[in-house]
Parts: structure tokens; sequence; C-alpha cells
């Protein structure tokens, strides 16, 4: 039940449900929709971003949330900070346990390599889990790869690197393949045909879901999997620094135990970086969809030890975010609602978007929406627009709801919002980071050694990610660096000690650019304290 | 400034904003989670917490993230649980009633007493899936136990020492690889793969200037 306020509202809608079940909204032109974003995208907001004054990357834009991470000093001091022997030595060293990290683990064991995963949080904590609506993969009999090749670079705003979109969409049939056989429960008919729908921005119907608990669906699959292959593993183990060799060569990381603060390295042949998402940084201020891990900890790490980023100046801000009720803002109402035929409408009850616009478009007309119509509901927030869902049931009958979503039935129901009868209230919500470290299509980076996968790389999407693209992506790489890195492993006969000397030679860069000595990085955990509780975390106390 | 409400973590009193969750009301009373708290918004069981009300002997279970306090709340987080997860090699298993009793021997000393189905944050109906477990019925564990997000409370709770959770995941993944029907259009996908049959018309979209792309991405025909 919502507040009196909202119910006027509430009519509208339902007075114009009716007529609007069958009303053709025209989609944008693609000189419309770059109007439209330039308008109204966050991205491009003027005084939001500054140039990078050290590194690789100096003079490109990005984020002040991302600069700031970026002119930042290491929690270790390089200059007296002994290195201590490796605690542990392997073939393979994994940063990261979410979809990306746990099956470049599992393709890197069969491979015969030595696995060794460390995550700062959970195996299986992970932005992946939270994914719902589904993974696309061109599959069907009307679609092909080189179709969702090219809703991929659409998607993008034709910027997107050419070789990984090719990787991306030509493993997709062989990544679902390997699901089915890790047992992931599809949504199926019963002779097996995959039920697809329509995600925004594709031109066929190739978003596989398993009901709106995808990613969960995957995640779990890919964890048991993991603990059956019995793979070393470490929770609550942080990366502060990569470790390279004097050749340059990336040999392993120095990490830290986050419950008693003990800092050790482990020595590797090769290191894969699957550290996720930045949601967690909060950008412009948006709430967001995040998990609680997501701090962008893998770019500062390949920042420092020279890796090149690319598309630092493009966040993904998803257009359906939980506008209300604020104890749940900013989390995730899945896409698949729209693609199930929820419509967006305004505090009058009209619709102001094709519903499956690609998502920065949506996003940018719902802040239109808002900003400048002032059509937009206000609540305790920023505001909102409805999304209508109780159109799912009139156009496919009463109970697709919780047949079909039943993880938004739930997130609403707990709050007294019963989804089938009401509308909910969504506004963008920061969601994914475009933008990472530079891989080619084999997931190494310009580091000897170090490869990446998932969500910590950029480039494959280009500016804009359409849905259903990184469960795909976080498989793709996250088995191509797995493979790749075992390979290398296993050519590799002698690793070097590692060094700690490019940490010594960003700190020199820091120090000329003037960056104040008390910002650290990486961030590791999010620190939602009240501000006069806020200090240093204590297992990163004793580091001077 | 919304109405302050009191609230007692492991037992110690502290003061919050009444709209909070769980959540957010332990980090406003300044504890910094390590564990206990992960994708904060209810799909990964990390938060699981038992809790007791003002006035009341009987005990609670709610995801923090995804439950808002009340006035005179006793709380506590059950951050790890020890349970058993049986390893298997899934490709060699088969899906029959033998099979769940042999990872999970523990599944036939349940009592159907109904305190895994009670104390489900999902609202899932635990039991009737361990009932139909014993029973090597995997299309019913898949359906009853699908929306499970392994927070584990069901175990903490079993005077069987099942793990509900791991026994349902298994069960799951036999009747996903075993069970279930492969996509026939997925082998005909992968065939066509082999013979390279887009890899041209890939490399051509690869080269084409961002007009030509242009030009290809808005004549597209939509599938309705």
């Amino acid at each position: 039940m919502y507040p009196k306020e909202f119910q006027e509202s509430i009519k509208k809608v339902e007075a114009t449900r009716q007529a609007r079940m069958t009303q053709q909204f025209p989609m944008l032109s693609l000189a419309d929709r770059t109007i439209l974003l330039e308008a109204y995208h966050p991205d491009y907001k003027k005084g939001t971003m500054r140039q990078i004054s050290v590194g690789v990357n100096k003079g490109d834009k990005t984020p002040h949330e991302f600069a700031n991470l970026f002119e930042a000093y290491s929690h270790i001091n390089p200059n007296n900070f002994t290195i201590p022997s490796p605690k542990y030595e392997t073939d393979v060293l994994i940063i990261g346990g979410g979809g990306a990290g746990v099956a470049a683990a599992i393709v890197a064991k069969q491979a015969k390599a030595n696995v060794f995963l460390v995550t700062k949080l959970r195996v299986a904590d992970a932005n992946t889990t939270m994914a719902q609506g589904g993974i696309q993969a061109a599959d069907k009999e009307n679609d092909s790869p080189a179709i969702h090749y090219l809703d991929v670079v659409g998607g993008g705003g034709f910027k997107n690197i050419p070789e990984l979109v090719r990787a991306l969409v030509s493993d997709g049939p062989e990544v679902i393949r390997w699901l089915e056989e890790l047992g992931v429960i599809f949504d199926k008919a019963p002779d097996g045909t995959m039920l697809s729908i329509h995600g925004g921005g594709t031109s066929r119907k190739r978003m596989h879901p398993c009901r709106d608990y995808t990613g969960a669906e995957l995640m779990r699959c890919l964890k048991d999997e993991f603990l059956d292959q019995k793979i070393k593993y470490l929770e609550y183990t942080g990366a502060l620094e990569l470790l390279k060799d004097s050749d340059g060569k990336c040999v392993g990381a120095v990490l830290v135990n986050m419950e008693n603060g003990e800092v050790f390295t482990v020595k590797a042949k090769t290191t894969i970086l699957a550290t996720g998402g930045a949601g967690q940084l909060h950008i412009q201020g948006f709430p967001t969809s995040n998990h609680y891990g997501a701090t962008a900890d893998g770019l500062v790490l390949a920042y420092r030890s020279g890796a090149k980023l690319t598309f630092l100046d493009t966040i993904q801000y998803h257009p359906t975010g939980v506008g209300y009720p604020e104890q749940i803002l900013g989390q995730l109402i899945t896409e698949k609602v729209r693609g199930v035929g929820a419509q967006l409408v305004n505090a009058d009850g009209e619709r102001f978007i094709y519903d499956l616009e690609t998502r920065d478009v949506v996003s940018s007309a719902i802040i239109r929406e808002i900003q400048d119509r002032k059509k937009g509901i206000m609540s305790v927030t920023s505001g909102g627009v409805w999304l209508d869902t109780p159109l799912i049931e009139m156009k496919s009958g009463s109970g697709t709801i919780l047949k079909q979503l039943p993880a938004m039935h739930r997130q609403f129901i707990k709050f007294g919002i019963d989804m089938t009868k009401e509308p909910v209230i969504t506004y963008p919500t920061q969601h994914y980071q475009n933008g990472g470290i530079l891989c080619n299509e084999y997931a190494e980076t310009n580091i000897p050694g170090l490869y990446v996968a998932g969500e910590v790389t950029g480039g494959v999407h280009g500016r804009n990610r359409l849905m259903g693209n990184s469960l795909l992506d976080i498989l793709v790489f996250g088995r191509r660096a797995g493979t790749h890195a075992a390979e290398l492993a296993a050519k590799t006969t002698e690793v070097k000690p590692g060094t700690i000397n490019h940490v010594k030679k960003y700190h020199s860069e820091l120090e000329k650019a003037g960056i104040p000595k008390e910002r650290k990085s990486p961030m590791l955990l999010p620190d939602y304290r009240p501000k006069e509780f806020q200090d240093r975390y204590s297992f990163l106390s004793h580091l001077k | 400034m919304a109405k302050l409400a009191t609230i007692y973590i492991m037992g110690k009193e502290y003061k919050v904003p009444s709209t909070l969750t769980i959540l957010q009301a332990i980090e406003a009373s300044g504890f910094l989670f390590i564990r206990g708290c992960g994708c904060r918004g209810g799909f990964c069981g990390a938060c699981s917490t038992v809790y007791r009300t003002k006035d009341s002997y009987k005990l609670k279970v709610a995801l923090a993230c995804q439950t808002k306090i009340e006035d005179g709340m006793f709380l506590a987080q059950i951050p790890f649980y020890p349970g058993n997860k049986a390893t298997h090699n899934l490709s060699q298993i088969k899906p029959t009633t033998e099979t769940l009793c042999a990872l999970y021997p523990e599944i036939m000393r349940c009592i159907s007493c109904g305190s895994c189905t009670k104390v489900c944050p999902q609202d899932i109906k635990v039991m009737d899936y361990v009932n139909a477990a014993i029973r090597g019925d995997y299309k019913k564990i898949a359906e009853l136990s699908f929306d499970c997000i392994m927070c584990g409370l069901c175990a903490t709770r079993c005077p069987a020492e099942i793990v509900q959770y791991n026994v349902a995941l298994v069960a799951r993944r036999i009747y996903g690889a075993h069970v279930m029907k492969k996509a026939q259009h997925v082998d005909k996908r992968l065939d066509q793969m082999k013979e390279n049959q887009f890899a041209s018309e890939i490399e051509e979209l690869m080269k084409s200037s961002v007009d030509q792309l242009k030009e290809r991405y808005t004549k597209r025909d939509m599938e309705k």
C-alpha cells in the first residue's frame, strides 16, 4: 500500500492502462538517441569528471570518484615494506570470487593448473549473484552471432572493441551448453527449447532466463562445481598490490587477511584479476544496485602496475532501480519486468519512451521526465516514474509475475507493495562499469602474466552494455582467462622474486602531482558508518 | 529527522532512525561489516539474522538487508554456518533415488518437524523438498527449492543436522544436467560454429565503418 500522496497518480495510471496495453510507442532514431543522451545522461553532466593526473592514462577524463582512487597512495609504504616470502605458491592466482573468477578457476583447473583463488568476501559474493533477467546468447534458428554482434555495437554507441565483441558473441552458444552441463536450470519447454525474451536493444529474443534468479542460479552452480573440483581458496582476503618481477612480469600479489590484518604474498606464474565493478563508489551520488564489494579494487591494482585502462568516462545507470520505499532504494528491478510487458509511465499515466530502448537511453528519458517535464512522482527521495507492473498480468494472465518474477514480487511485498496489483516507483541506479582494464580477446593485458575478466575489463560493451551481456561476458572471458593463464603457467618454469618497485615509482608520481598523503586505495569495503565512526579499517591500521 | 528506535545488537542498546533496515541500523550504530553483509539486495543470503521483539519469547529470522527494524528488537547475525557439503562428480552421477541418500544419508533422519520451512526467509517449503529428496523426486525438489538463496537458516534449526540447501543444490544440478532435455537449437548452432558459418559475416562487420554499421543497425528487422 502506498501513502495517500501517491494515490491520485496511481488512479491516473489505472485509467490509461487499458488503452496503453495495445498502444504502439515508436523507437527513437539513432540521431534522436544521441540528442537525448547528450542532454540528460549523467555521463554528459558538467563538472562530474576530471583528468587523471598520474599513470598510464594520464590526461584521460574519469568521474571524480574513480580519479580519487587512482590519485591515491598504497596502503603499504614501498620504502619501508619488506615483502614477506610467499606464504603460498601456485600456477594461477585468481583475485575475485564472482562469476568470472570462479569460471576461470574451473577451466584452469581442468587444464591441469594449480589454482589459488582469493576473494575479500565469500566465494559467490558478487554482482553475478544479483543478475536477474537472463543471459544472452545467439543460439536460436532466427538468430546468429552476427546479429548479436550488431546489437552489441549499436547498444555500445558503435565504440566497442571489435575483437572483444567477436569473442563475446562467438562463445555464446558454447557457454550456454557448458551451463546446461553444469546443471543450470534454464526456463525451458519440455522438449528442451529455451524460453527466450527481449532485452533493451535486442533485435532477437535471445535472453535466457532462470526465473528472475538467473545470476544466482548460474553462480551457485559454478560455486558448487568449484568446490567439487577442490580448488584452493581463501575468503575475506583483500588484495593490496600486484607483484612484478625485474622483467615487468606479474608474479602474484600482496594480500591481507581482513580479519586479523596479516599481510602475506602469493607467488604465481600467472595472475587473473576478476574483481568486478564499482557501484559502491556512488558516482554523482547515485544509489547503486551493486554488491557490497563493488569498490573498483582491481582497477587500482592494475593501474598502479602499469596496465592500461579504457572507457573510464562512461558508467551505466540502470533505468529501473527501486525509487520507493527508501529502505531498498537503488536496488535492481530487472529489465525482464519490461521484457515481459510492464511499461514506464509518468505521474499522469502517460508513456514517454519505448520501453526496450537501450539502458542509457531509457535512463536519460526518465531523468528528462522528472527534471524538465516535471512529471515525476515525488517520493521521499529524488522522485521517480511508475513502472506499470499490473499490465504484465493483464497481458499474460494472472499469476505470471509470481511465476516469472518471484524475486521482484518478494522484494516489494516485504514492504507492503503488491506489484501484481499496484505499479512500482523507479529511478536510475548506478549499475555497471562500462570501462575498465584493457585486454585482448585472450584476456591478456599489457602486463605479461596478468589476465583480466568480467566487469573489471573495458571495451567489449563500448559506452553502454545490453542486458544479459554481462553474464555472458564474465563466462566468455572468465573461461578464456582461465585457459590462457593456465597455458602460460604450464610453459613457465621459473618465477623470479616479486617486487613492488612499480608502487614506489607510482608514489613518486603522486608526490610530484601534489596528491594529499592521507588518500589511500584500494577501498576494499565501502564505509556506511556515521562520519564520527569512520577511520582506517582495523585490519589495515598497523600498516604505516 | 526520523523518529528514533531502540534496538539491541547482541544485547547492547543502540538508538537509530526508525526507518532503517536491520543492515543499515547496524551500520548506523557504528559497526563495519566484514562478514554478515553481501549483496545488500536479498539475493545472496549473507546477512541472515535472528531476532526477538520485546515481550515475546518467539525467535524470528530475517535477511538484514530486506527487513525494516522494529522498536525493541534484539538481534544477532549468523555470519557463517559450518554445514557439510558432499563433493561429487556431476557428469558421472545418476538421477536415482539412491544418489541423494548416498551423498547425504542424514536426509533419512528427517522427523518432519517443519522447523526448516518455518524459518525460511524466502518462504520455501523446505521440509517438503527434503521429503521429495528422500523419494528421489528431482523435479519436485527443483520446483520447490529454486528460489533458495542459501542463507543457511534452515540448517541451523534442523534437529536432524541436515544441510537442506546443499541437498537441494545438488538435486537441482542433477535435474538440470541429467533430467531436463538439452536445447537442440544449441546443438545445431554449435555444429554451425564448428564449420565457421558466421566467421566471415562477423569479420565483415568488424571491418565496417561506423556509418555502414549504423545503416545496418537501423535497418535490422526486429523479432516481434
